[in-house]
């Protein structure tokens, strides 16, 4: 299996990305100004600050020449992955429902939180233990999830909320500690937390290794089919 | 010689996504205001409202923190879109585009 | 440190706090020789206009003869702010030559943009300290933002990739609004560079004292690593060679920065006055600078690099032909400008951020150009090399600027100080903490002092900071802020084994008693920090903050501490490859406390052992280790009390230390201890507890022996003491002279003395210490 990362000017967390995804396939860069994917069986929207998180963070980025490939990718049913800045960029591209406004607290939090895994029947849980907490970092200024309430009940009741924070590890006021979602089609997935800062015991912990891992499980399967 | 966008980030990653240029002597000069939607939360806003007494003023409420987007556009009739698709996340964000004035002719380019 | 070698002519200058030094060889002040044209006319004589620049008449006399003429506009601009303190080190550069800089390990030295170490596996590691006082104190968000982002440059200047940033910040007391102000948005403006361009801030350190109310500290710190073939220097070469300006356009900012800012005193009024010319720092273009940057040098495209920190283009223009032995022509009419009506003196001398210059061959020129608009940076040619040995400002085809590098860089006099210990109390007597007076009493119950201690500002938890800054970036961090007394930064992602280990400390306090002990202790503190990680230490950068340098007490805290870093990196066996200095720190109110702050980098062979300061497991042992002799006098309890500062710090065995240290560093590198934790700040029972609360697990303690003071041995300070626990075998090892003296285990911290009244004792819930610990810094950023 190889993943994608896309690097926009500004991302930050693209190598640890490329690391992290390195450790259950291969791992190539996807330059955000080329329109062409490579052929990779997944892509990864890595953190960071793209063009600054100037305008409104993931704005501009939504809009880059490689996002229309990975638009198009997505429609097709191909696995996206989208970390903290790619989470946000997702859902200004409305690949993912929702939007991610300024923390509560309004500052920058750098944090280890503990997550609950909701679901783990999807393409990026099915390789996380039901029921066991996840231990992985946040570092975010703006990561509150928000949606109307209909949405968010919508969302809830399709079961697109794959991670919510545990009780009292809801960094940034989010609307019911969610943490991460995937759309309907349940191949494009978006979370606030690092999981690619969660694959090394000697950095922290290594329980978002189980995401990346569950994308391989997925992706392997289709390319075996 | 100059490769480049200045530090705003410039016009962004597209080249295509609209129309682009400065405004021509038939420009305009418009302002964009951008302001979190009635109903949802504004850290910003409530920060400095719970400042302000602090300094002595009181009776000061509602505040909000939004942003102003100034810009010169040949064809001001496309900015609903602009905003839409730009400047504003719809979902989180009103917009409201203020009256225009012509450019002035003497603006450089 | 001194930018160049030691070749300038040393005047004499008699008296360093002598408003007129002397010019060199007794030369007149004369009015300048007829012979020689200026470029330019000189601009319309405005008598003294050299002053408002911060030039001496003796300077400006001297500035005359090596030009043979009056300086026009252009010309004094950059003479006035190439021979300030900031860029010319003049007070402190015949000091600084006093330090040691060799080492095996050094690749480079003082005068190049960073220091750089050797750490195998073809690697080397850059860092160096900068301060960004001043324009913190007038604007604390920017200033900060910029400062982190002026130090990443000078890293990357040399090739080397940003891995790290700490940084050490002092404040007035927390109980100014202006101080909790300067705190929260000093914070946020690194965090705000730091996390935005994807470099981790893994460590630093902060303290409140009433001498830093108008003259807030700013130091950032940045560690890069490059592959060792990838180093460049910046030193141009090649006649006909190109001059590439990269990055930002160059505006109005900083403009009189330089000189003005860094290199007078702040005075009422200063900060509206001086607003205007605050540097705005953006580190989207940095990081497209950076990349863009270090893609170039992977690509073997430039011949010579240098960043544009103080006095911009002129500085970096100047350094690179003075280091290449070369001449450099400067088209200021090819500098993409921000506002369209510059003078060319306000180009050469802006401080706009994100800029680099560089040297390219004329072949290698359309790649450079292509590969910068890949990356969205802005690449102009705005000049090339000479041979001429002068630095000329061309606008268009005019000559504006003409003058020898050499005059320039090297010919600033340099000034001996005048020192002259003080007879009289320098620093007010410290308030005492009205909110804890009766915990803090001598006769309180030391349970009840421990926990005052413990919510103190200088020492309660930083987490309320630290949570602001990225800490994690980059995948090297194993050692994250309050985990360990370094920071740990694994060398994997570049493909080495081991680990590097930072720290960044000073104590003004204890060095404002005794500049020559204090600062003693400031390099052991800090290499304390890395033993405990298990790291070795392999070269120092440092950043000495001071009052004025011309009035003779500071000149004389200034020698001391230049004397007592001088001891202590020789006593253990460290270089020092590279610093800075932020002079005239000090308002009406008096001086700040002298600030030498150290940056020490480590090495750790392997990266599995890396040292923690939290107790690890039930049932370890504890043991001090150390030739500890704690006082109250100069403590932060002292200073609580409200008790003015000693006169001198205790004696320490330099070498015994150093040796106790080395025991400590090995016995972690070999994985005999599960912690280690050096004693500072509140002494013994302090550190007692924050080993606890670093490992949510207590300890039970007897102090062995006849102890004299007992509140002293509990809350006294200084050098050389550890507390350590691991397995009691490996603690009764003869080379570790440790003393056991408890054991790891319960949720209680339980203290007792063993010859000693029991009301002496402690026993805190880990919760009850936890309580103490926070909040403080959490109430003061609000």
């Amino acid at each position: 299996m190889r993943l994608g990362v896309v690097r926009f000017p500004g991302s930050c967390d693209d190598g640890d990305a490329l690391r992290a995804a390195a450790i259950v396939g291969d791992a190539e860069v996807l330059w955000h100004g080329d329109r062409d994917l490579r052929g990779v069986d997944g892509v990864i929207v890595p953190g960071g600050f793209s063009y600054g998180d100037y305008l409104r963070v993931g704005a501009i980025a939504r809009f880059a020449p490689i996002m229309g490939e990975v638009e198009r990718f997505a429609r097709d049913g191909g696995l996206v992955l989208g970390i903290c800045n790619g989470f946000q960029v997702l859902c200004e591209a409305g690949l993912l429902p929702g939007a991610l406004l300024p923390n509560e607290g309004l500052r920058f939090v750098c944090r280890q939180v503990e997550l609950d895994v909701v679901e783990t029947s999807t393409a990026f849980t099915c390789d996380c233990p039901a029921g066991e907490r996840l231990s992985i970092p946040v570092k975010h200024t703006t990561g509150r999830y928000f949606a109307p309430e209909a949405q968010l009940d919508e969302l809830e009741a399709r079961g697109g909320v794959l991670l919510r924070y545990a009780p009292g590890h809801n960094p940034n006021g989010a609307a019911r500690s969610i943490a991460g979602v995937c759309n309907e089609a349940g191949n494009v997935f978006g979370l606030m937390p690092h999981p690619e800062h969660a694959v090394d015991p000697l950095t922290g912990s290594t329980d978002g290794l189980c995401l990346f891992a569950s994308m391989r499980k997925v992706a392997g399967a289709v390319l075996a089919a | 010689m100059s490769a480049s966008a200045g530090p705003s980030g410039g016009a962004g990653p597209s080249g295509g996504a609209g129309p682009s240029g400065g405004a021509g002597p038939s420009g305009v000069r418009a302002r964009v205001l951008v302001r979190p939607k009635e109903g949802i939360l504004d850290p910003q806003g409530q920060a400095v409202e719970r400042a302000l007494p602090a300094l002595g003023f009181t009776g000061v409420s509602g505040v909000r923190v939004g942003r102003l987007i100034e810009l010169e556009i040949a064809d001001p009739a496309v900015l609903p879109e602009i905003c839409e698709r730009l400047l504003a996340n719809p979902l989180i964000e009103d917009y409201e585009i203020e009256p225009a004035n012509p450019v002035a002719p003497t603006q450089p380019a | 440190m001194p930018s160049s070698p030691p070749e300038a002519p040393v005047p004499p200058a008699p008296s360093g706090q002598a408003p007129v030094p002397p010019a060199p060889s007794g030369q007149a002040p004369t009015p300048p020789a007829p012979s020689g044209e200026a470029p330019t006319p000189p601009a319309p004589a405005i008598a003294f206009r050299h002053r408002a620049l911060g030039l001496t008449d003796a300077e400006h006399a001297l500035i005359v003869e090596k030009l043979g003429r009056e300086p026009n506009e252009v010309e004094l601009a950059m003479f006035s702010l190439m021979w300030s303190e900031h860029c010319a080190y003049k007070h402190s550069k015949l000091l600084l030559r006093t330090l040691p800089t060799e080492g095996e390990r050094v690749v480079m030295g003082p005068g190049e943009n960073a220091g750089a170490v050797d750490v195998g596996d073809g690697l080397v590691v850059a860092f160096k300290v900068e301060s960004h006082n001043h324009p913190s104190a007038v604007e604390p968000f920017q200033g900060a933002a910029t400062g982190v982002g002026g130090i990443l440059r000078d890293v990357f200047a040399i090739g080397a990739r940003p891995i790290a940033v700490l940084d050490s910040l002092r404040f007035g007391e927390p109980e100014s609004a202006r101080s909790r102000y300067l705190l929260e948005q000093a914070v946020a403006g690194i965090g705000h560079y730091g996390n935005s361009i994807g470099v981790p801030t893994v460590g630093g350190e902060i303290y409140f004292e009433a001498p830093y109310e108008r003259n807030c500290l700013v130091n950032a710190m940045c560690l890069g690593i490059a592959p060792r073939e990838r180093l460049i220097r910046s030193a141009a070469s090649g006649p006909g060679n190109v001059l590439v300006l990269l990055g930002a356009a160059t505006g109005r900012d900083g403009i009189g920065g330089a000189s003005v800012l860094a290199s007078a005193q702040l005075d009422e009024g200063d900060q509206a006055a001086k607003r205007p010319s605050v540097q705005i720092g953006d580190p989207f273009e940095e990081k497209k600078l950076l990349e863009c940057c270090l893609e170039l040098l992977d690509a073997e495209l430039l011949v010579a690099l240098q960043d544009l920190g103080a006095a911009g283009l002129t500085s970096s223009a100047a350094e690179m032909a003075s280091k290449g032995g070369l001449g450099i022509d400067v088209d200021v009419a090819r500098v993409p400008l921000r506002e369209a009506d510059m003078e060319p003196f306000e180009i050469m001398v802006s401080e706009s951020q994100e800029r680099m210059l560089c040297v390219v061959a004329p072949k290698r020129l359309p790649d450079v150009l292509a590969r910068c608009a890949r990356w969205d940076v802005r690449a102009s040619a705005i000049g090339e090399i000479t041979d001429c040995g002068r630095l000329r400002v061309l606008q268009a085809d005019k000559v504006v600027g003409d003058v020898p590098v050499v005059a320039l860089v090297d010919e600033c006099p340099l000034y001996e100080l005048a020192p002259e210990r003080p007879t009289e109390r320098l620093y007010p007597v410290p308030r005492q903490a009205a909110s804890m007076d009766s915990a803090l009493a001598p006769d309180a119950a030391p349970r009840d002092t421990l926990l005052a201690l413990l919510a103190a500002p200088n020492i309660a938890s930083r987490r309320a900071v630290f949570e602001q800054y990225d800490s994690i970036v980059q995948s090297r961090t194993i050692r994250r802020p309050a985990i360990a007394d370094a920071a740990v930064l694994q060398l994997a992602p570049d493909g080495g084994s081991g680990a590097l280990a930072v720290a960044i400390d000073c104590n003004g306090r204890r060095v404002a008693c005794d500049p020559y002990r204090g600062t003693i202790e400031t390099v052991l503190e800090c290499a304390a920090n890395l033993a405990c990680v298990g790291a070795e230490p392999l070269g120092l950068t440092n950043c000495l903050n001071f009052g004025n340098p011309e009035k003779p007490h500071i000149a004389w805290q200034l020698t001391e501490s230049v004397r007592g870093l001088g001891d202590a990196c020789r006593a253990l066996g460290i270089a020092v490859v590279g610093g800075n200095v932020s002079l005239y720190n000090e308002a009406d109110e008096g001086p700040i406390y002298p600030t030498p702050v150290v940056g020490l980098v480590g090495l750790l062979p392997d990266r599995l052992r890396a040292g923690g300061l939290g107790f690890a497991q039930a049932g370890d042992a504890i043991a001090l280790v150390g030739p500890f002799a704690p006082r109250l006098a100069g403590s932060e309890l002292a200073k609580l009390r409200g008790e003015p500062l000693p006169d001198e710090l205790g004696h320490a065995d330099v070498e015994a230390i150093a040796r106790v240290q080395r025991s400590v560093g090995d016995a972690m590198r070999r994985g005999s201890l599960s912690s280690a934790h050096d004693i500072a700040e509140g002494g013994f029972a302090v550190a007692l507890a924050e080993c606890c609360l670093a490992g949510g697990i207590g300890a039970s303690v007897r102090i062995p022996g006849r102890v004299e003071d007992p509140i002293a041995s509990l809350f006294g300070e200084g050098p050389g003491g550890f507390i350590v626990s691991g397995p009691i075998e490996a603690l009764r090892a003869r080379e570790l002279g440790a003393v056991v003296i408890g054991t790891v285990g319960s949720t209680r911290l339980e203290l007792t003395f063993e010859r000693a009244e029991t009301s002496l004792e402690c026993n805190l819930e880990i919760a009850e210490l936890a309580a103490a610990h926070t909040g403080t810094l959490e109430a003061i950023l609000g």
